[in-house]
């Protein structure tokens, strides 16, 4: 991917109510802004008008086959960390249509259709999505092919992200190594500095489309304690995170081919495919042709698909995974081993998605665990 | 990188023949609409094969490579996409993308005996390899072909089987699952032909198309016989929405089949081999 991140601007503070004027300097520029709403009871991705539309004072609580939100103590505006929607949806949209052709004669034509949308501007990304993002970067080019509609969109994309002050009980980034500090693949990092005598956020431009845009909005210098309070806010994330992954998971799912937790993980799973919906990094995705009923006009539409389903690996003959103990171990041993083999990085970001919105609450991280105790030791 | 803008798109291809193979299999010989479209491709390669608004399908490229026109598929029909396109005639379009994967070891298996083990319809993807090596005859040691299929009535490219076997630089030997009475080759699996084959196995690079569980047992022969894992090559199939690595349906431990395979030496997929519903 072309774009590259760095910025040497330092850091500078916002006040709560500059996040207005980010927001217009970004609808200014042409962008669509999408970042946290409200709705349905869960904090979703949407398009972002207004920061009053931000989920002001809202908590998440979060576990295996759990999301409730509840109200804080604080106003805080990113004191939640992520829902079931994850920025793929803008990036590699859920549904898509890849062209239509037209009957000529006995034979047609294909046109491609116009990709005229704006470029996206995300706020509130949380580290685990950026990584999520430049994993699925590595998906759709990989060497050999390349999503044009993805990369554009990826391209053009402008990320504010946030850094995490409150992990869920199903957050495992500090043990993916993806979070929950943002490092980098920002173009602007915000912290949420909030106490009794301020609401403000230390703001640090990853990119000079970062830097330059910063220098549009109001803003202070930092001093010695804004950029320790803004640290200290990483560090208690990362103290607080209450779950880990299994180390070394990639080669010891290697060795697990045939392990009985499979068929024990089977009985509980239901096959349902959400763990995979909600996934920010599950990339796989089928096609449908359709026509329209004159027959003069067929389309191609791709769609998110899911390992889960019956269909997924039918080949003449029947389905190469007719069990749910195969399509668990594809999904999970894709996730965490043979996705490095593919993309020379793990398929998980330790968001911990797949965990709260599985409705029987299996938790890859204890799937991991029992494999590994399984073998003794350590 | 990329060499076509958008490898999503399919390239229109006019059916200038077909040719009924066997009661469930045909052939289409395809001319690219423009007239100038060309696609070389190598030897166990394939293509996706669109239907105008019923779908795609992934079909190994069953012609001689050293021809780019016209291009060849044989088709099976077996399922809904497939079926419809048997129903097409001359002048019919269908849409191409491709060519996709990995080939065949032909220059590999230069200076070495060759085995080529198909069965059923895994004969059309071998073809392209035949056609090169018959074409080089003089770059390899002895050729043979085995292939086994259901019943007589299921051999396909009869006509070409009985050419290569009136050949003096190529054994060619047949054999079906069952027959009746007119049948006086040879009746039982194609690994039985494996085992007396009277091919060297130190010197032997073994090709092997067919169902999986005729694989499967092949290879177990050719092992038994002394060919390693390094020496054999098959081609494996699975679900294809995309054939570029992007939809994910075809993965097989960390392969992608479309782009890692369809082609792979055994000794890279071995230990996948042999896990149920992989």
């Amino acid at each position: 991917m072309a774009t590259h991140y760095s910025s040497s601007a330092p850091p500078v503070r916002l006040g709560r109510h500059s996040l207005q004027a980010l927001i217009d300097a970004l609808r200014g520029d042409g962008y669509t802004v999408i970042g946290p709403r409200l709705e349905d009871a869960a904090i979703v991705y949407a398009p972002l008008e207004s920061a009053d539309s931000l989920p002001e004072g809202w908590v998440d609580q979060q576990e295996g086959g759990h999301y409730r939100l509840l109200r804080g103590e604080r106003p805080a505006l990113f004191d939640y960390v992520v829902g079931p929607h994850s920025w793929k949806r803008y990036l590699y949209p859920p549904r898509q249509r890849l062209w239509q052709a037209h009957k000529q004669g006995k034979g047609w034509r294909v046109k491609e259709p116009l990709d005229n949308t704006a470029p996206y501007a995300f706020i509130g990304v949380r580290s685990c999505e950026i990584h999520a993002m430049r994993i699925q970067d590595r998906v759709f080019d990989n060497g050999a092919f390349a999503d044009p509609a993805y990369i554009k969109r990826r391209q053009q994309a402008f990320i504010v992200a946030v850094n995490c002050a409150h992990p869920a009980a199903t957050c495992f980034c500090t043990s993916m190594n993806s979070g929950p500090r943002a490092k980098e693949g920002f173009d602007l990092c915000m912290t949420e500095l909030l106490d009794e005598q301020r609401h403000e956020f230390l703001v640090e431009a990853g990119s000079d489309k970062g830097a330059a845009l910063l220098t549009r909005l109001p803003h202070r210098p930092c001093d010695e304690n804004d950029l320790r309070q803004a640290e200290a806010v990483a560090t208690a994330a990362s103290q607080a995170m209450q779950r880990e992954m299994a180390p070394d998971v990639a080669a010891l799912l290697k060795r697990h081919p045939e392990h009985p937790r499979w068929q024990e993980v089977a009985q509980r799973c239901l096959s349902c495919a959400n763990c995979t919906q909600v996934c920010p990094t599950c990339f796989c995705s089928t096609v449908e042709d359709v026509t329209d009923l004159s027959g003069q006009t067929a389309q191609r539409w791709r769609q998110w698909d899911s390992c889960f389903t019956l269909d997924f690996s039918y080949i003449h003959g029947g389905s190469i995974r007719r069990e749910t103990r195969s399509r668990y171990r594809q999904w999970m041993t894709h996730k965490l081993s043979t996705w490095h083999d593919q993309f020379d990085t793990s398929g998980c970001v330790g968001c911990g998605r797949c965990i709260t919105w599985c409705p029987v609450g299996i938790d890859i991280t204890e799937e991991a665990k029992a494999i590994r105790d399984s073998e003794g030791g350590t | 990188m990329t060499h076509n803008a958008d490898p999503m798109r399919p390239i229109p291809y006019r059916i200038h023949r077909v040719r009924s193979e066997l009661a469930d299999t045909f052939t289409l010989d395809l001319v690219p609409e423009d007239g100038v479209h060309s696609l070389n491709f190598a030897p166990g390669q394939f293509n996706m094969v669109y239907l105008f608004g019923g779908g795609e399908v992934p079909i190994s490229i069953s012609g001689d490579p050293a021809r780019t026109a016209p291009l060849v598929h044989t088709i099976r029909a077996v399922g809904p996409v497939t079926r419809a396109m048997k129903a097409l005639g001359r002048g019919d379009t269908v849409g191409i993308r491709g060519p996709f994967g990995t080939t065949w070891p032909v220059i590999e298996a230069e200076g070495s005996d060759v085995v080529i083990v198909a069965g059923g319809v895994g004969l059309a993807p071998l073809r392209p390899a035949i056609y090169h090596i018959l074409a080089n005859r003089e770059k390899y040691g002895d050729v043979r072909l085995y292939y086994g299929a259901r019943t007589p009535d299921d051999i396909l490219f009869l006509s070409e089987l009985r050419e290569w076997r009136g050949r003096f630089d190529m054994i060619v030997e047949v054999t079906v699952d069952s027959a009746r009475g007119y049948w006086a080759g040879r009746v039982g699996v194609v690994t039985h032909l494996l085992e007396r084959g009277r091919y060297d196995p130190e010197e032997t690079v073994a090709l092997v198309c067919g169902p999986e569980i005729m694989m499967r047992f092949a290879i177990k022969t050719l092992n038994q016989r002394g060919v390693d894992n390094d020496q054999i090559y098959v081609s494996m199939e699975r679900n294809m929405k995309c054939a570029i690595g992007f939809c994910g349906h075809c993965q097989f431990g960390p392969y992608f089949v479309c782009k890692d395979g369809p082609v792979f030496r055994f000794d890279q997929i071995a230990s996948l081999f042999s896990l149920r519903e992989l």
